[in-house]
């Protein structure tokens, strides 16, 4: 058998550039291994791990209430959310019924993270496309959610406000007033924001038509939230699976066809008012009643396996639980909305300048330690 | 020569000067000590405006994005960047093993220097006019265009891929965006019939540039905005420098003093080039006239031409500081089509009109 003689191609001038682990629009510790040709970004191999704490190899030796403050630390941006998941997943394995005011708090509170984790996405994102004006002006408003985050639950960003069977505490008397008062304000000042960037021509040049996404490929790559939805991939799991009082309330799930960088931004843009018709169909009608089930001291999960979803801010966070019967879960598992995102990158940037990778990292609005865990 | 001193008028002073020197030395060694007066004050100048404008753009910068800016040392901030500037000048300056030595550490003065000789020829008072040169506005577009060589040396010789980038981007923008520059004030030199920017300034006494040219001239005060903030490399158009794309472009390998260097040069070219504008476009350091208004006028001949001059060039300078903080980044591509295919027809065809305008009397003149 003749050895097949194989003449490889000399790379025509391609350089490869280590994006990160530090660098500003990696929006963390990040590492992205670009192939250039000249400006053109021929591949993108992400590199992870440079944040991996071992959680889920962690929570194997930590009680049903330790994990949720672990589950903070994945994407801190929506804590709330994240802590949800693993409360559902415990009441749904005890049969357990939180009572209506539980739920209705724990609706609000996701939606006013929804909105927080939003702003800051506005800030990164205006920031990565060379705005600098637009991270001030998010980083202004998200600070009042902040503060009523801190009011209530007792801290501003990875709050552990929720725990199985109910919340850690009861609301501050101040709460429907101060998240009033915000709806009133942001609603006015979200124009501002289309103003400065929505609107620009250079930021529509900047993101229309790159980065496209169709539908069949963002479901492939498992792109979910935000991401999926702006190619029209409808997978909000409030609306499909619903859990809290998300049932009760009338909201419409943002969609847009066009795949884009510019449809991901303003399916996000879109979202923080639906997320604000959400909080003021509710903040009125806060039942009354206790804000927590009595749980036992130690919880144990009967033995079986447990799934639960639930819509973070970048899209569907799951959560799967192996249980023994014991105090501890034998094995769990976190499907995180950024790691599939990041998947989609290499293919969304092939072809595309540097200076487009960055928008549509941006666009894709990922959270490092959620991708590690 | 008696002594005499105006502030609206510094000619007799500078005779004065010239004359004192010559009648205690030697000719040549009298030039000799002009030149060293002169540069010792440019330098300080240079300093003094450099941290200023750095100054400036905080609190600017700050005012659009809802902040205080600097506000710690010194009355408001006032001398915070005196702090940084000692920083700065404290700091290791890295050297880069695998840099090209000679290169990377020449960079930053080729950049420095150009941008402090082009401040030679800039009329800032009647009299207070270093060198009058009768081909002021070319030497000024040559020596500015050499700042480039400074910033593809510098992005070359670091040896490194982020900083190569942004000197290939830069080089890329500030070449294109010179020709637009360049044909925006040829527009309003065929107005003026001379290159000579004491006789541009002259020739504004009664009315500014941008008015008497009135459409070809405003067209090209646009442009020449545009055209301005490209090839100073600044926001929306800092490409090379992108920080969130690039680090920090072509100086990311350098540190302390050197990069103070591209810093402060960066903001001496952003003050040169809003010199020129207020000069060429807005009538240097001429007051605001209305024909017939003989007492407004006289109120405004009040205001020394030094207050004109700073004026109109902190107006200016305040334009391209708005556009840097609300306008998001463009892309090389676009970049270099705003130029090629838009900035520079619409000037071409601007050229025209204004010679047609100038050959038919049709401008507007007293």
């Amino acid at each position: 058998m003749t050895e097949e003689i194989i003449i490889k191609e000399a790379p025509e001038q391609e350089i490869s550039i280590n994006m990160g682990p530090q660098h500003p629009s990696t929006h963390g510790v990040l590492r992205l291994v670009l192939s250039l040709k000249g400006e053109m970004v021929q591949k993108v191999e992400p590199h992870c791990g440079y944040i991996h704490r071992g959680i889920e190899k962690m929570t194997e030796s930590m009680t049903y209430q330790q994990i949720i403050h672990l589950t903070d630390r994945l994407d801190y941006l929506s804590a709330h959310m994240n802590n949800a998941a693993v409360c559902l997943a415990v009441e749904k394995a005890l049969d357990i019924e939180v009572p209506e005011r539980v739920k209705v708090i724990r609706t609000i509170i996701e939606e006013l993270a929804r909105i927080a984790s939003h702003q800051l996405w506005w800030c990164s994102f205006g920031m990565d496309l060379g705005g600098l004006t637009c991270f001030f002006y998010g980083l202004r408003d998200r600070e009042k959610i902040l503060d009523i985050f801190e009011e209530t639950t007792g801290s501003r960003l990875i709050q552990s406000y929720n725990c199985p069977g109910g919340l850690m505490a009861d609301l501050h008397p101040d709460f429907q007033r101060k998240v009033k008062e915000f709806i009133v304000y942001f609603r006015k000042l979200l124009p501002e924001y289309d103003e400065l960037l929505s609107g620009n021509i250079i930021m529509m040049e900047r993101s229309k038509g790159i980065g496209v996404m169709t539908k069949e490929q963002a479901i492939s790559y498992g792109m979910t939230g935000p991401s999926g939805r702006g190619s029209g991939f409808s997978c909000d799991v409030r609306k499909h699976h619903p859990y809290h009082a998300y049932d009760k309330v009338k909201f419409n799930e943002v969609l847009r066809t066009e795949g884009d960088t510019y449809a991901r931004y303003m399916v996000r843009i879109d979202e923080m008012r639906e997320s604000m018709n959400i909080i003021e169909q509710l903040i009125d009608n806060i039942p009354a009643g206790d804000f927590a089930v009595k749980m036992k001291p130690i919880i144990k999960l009967p033995e079986g396996e447990y799934y639960q979803r639930v819509e973070a801010a970048r899209g569907e966070f799951g959560i799967y639980i192996i249980s023994k019967g014991e105090k501890y879960p034998y094995r769990m598992k976190f499907r995180s909305p950024n790691f599939s995102n990041l998947s989609a990158l290499d293919a969304l940037t092939r072809g595309h300048k540097i200076a487009d990778l960055v928008a549509i990292g941006g666009s894709l609005d990922y959270v490092i330690p959620d991708i590690d865990r | 020569m008696p002594f005499t001193f105006s502030i609206y008028d510094f000619t007799g002073f500078t005779q004065w000067i010239d004359a004192t020197l010559r009648g205690a030395c030697s000719p040549f060694w009298a030039v000799l000590w002009e030149m060293v007066i002169v540069g010792v004050l440019f330098l300080a100048f240079y300093a003094v405006v450099g941290l200023y404008l750095v100054y400036a753009e905080r609190k600017v910068c700050a005012f659009i994005q809802n902040r205080v800016g600097p506000n710690r040392v010194g009355p408001y901030g006032f001398f915070q960047t005196i702090a940084d500037l000692i920083k700065l000048l404290m700091k290791e300056i890295i050297s880069i093993r695998e840099a090209d030595k000679l290169l990377f550490n020449l960079a930053p003065f080729i950049v420095i220097v150009t941008s402090f000789l082009a401040l030679a020829a800039i009329p800032f008072a009647k009299g207070l006019h270093p060198i009058d040169l009768n081909i002021g506005v070319f030497y000024v577009m040559a020596i500015s265009s050499m700042g480039v060589v400074g910033i593809l040396l510098a992005g070359w010789s670091s040896n490194s891929k982020y900083s190569l980038l942004g000197a290939m981007r830069s080089g890329a923008q500030i070449i294109s965006y010179e020709l637009s520059v360049g044909m925006a004030l040829v527009t309003m030199c065929v107005l003026a019939g001379s290159l000579q920017l004491s006789v541009i300034v002259e020739q504004q006494r009664d009315l500014w540039f941008i008015f008497k040219g009135h459409f070809p001239a405003v067209t090209a005060f646009i442009i020449y905005m545009i055209a301005a903030t490209a090839e100073t490399n600044r926001g929306p158009f800092d490409l090379a420098e992108a920080e969130s794309e690039l680090a920090a472009g072509f100086h990311t390998e350098y540190s302390g003093i050197k990069f103070a260097f591209f810093f402060l040069a960066e903001y001496m070219n952003m003050f040169i080039v809003a010199s020129l504008a207020a000069t060429v476009f807005l009538g240097g350091w001429m007051p605001f006239h209305i024909p017939g208004l003989e007492s407004f006028n006289h109120v405004m001949d009040f205001i020394p031409p030094v207050l004109w001059y700073i004026g109109k060039t902190a107006f200016i300078i305040l334009l391209m500081m708005w556009f840097k903080w609300t306008f998001p980044r463009l892309r090389i591509d676009q970049l270099l089509n705003l130029e090629w295919k838009f900035l520079l027809p619409i000037s071409l065809v601007n050229i025209l009109i204004m010679a047609f305008i100038v050959l038919m009397g049709w401008y507007i003149g007293l």
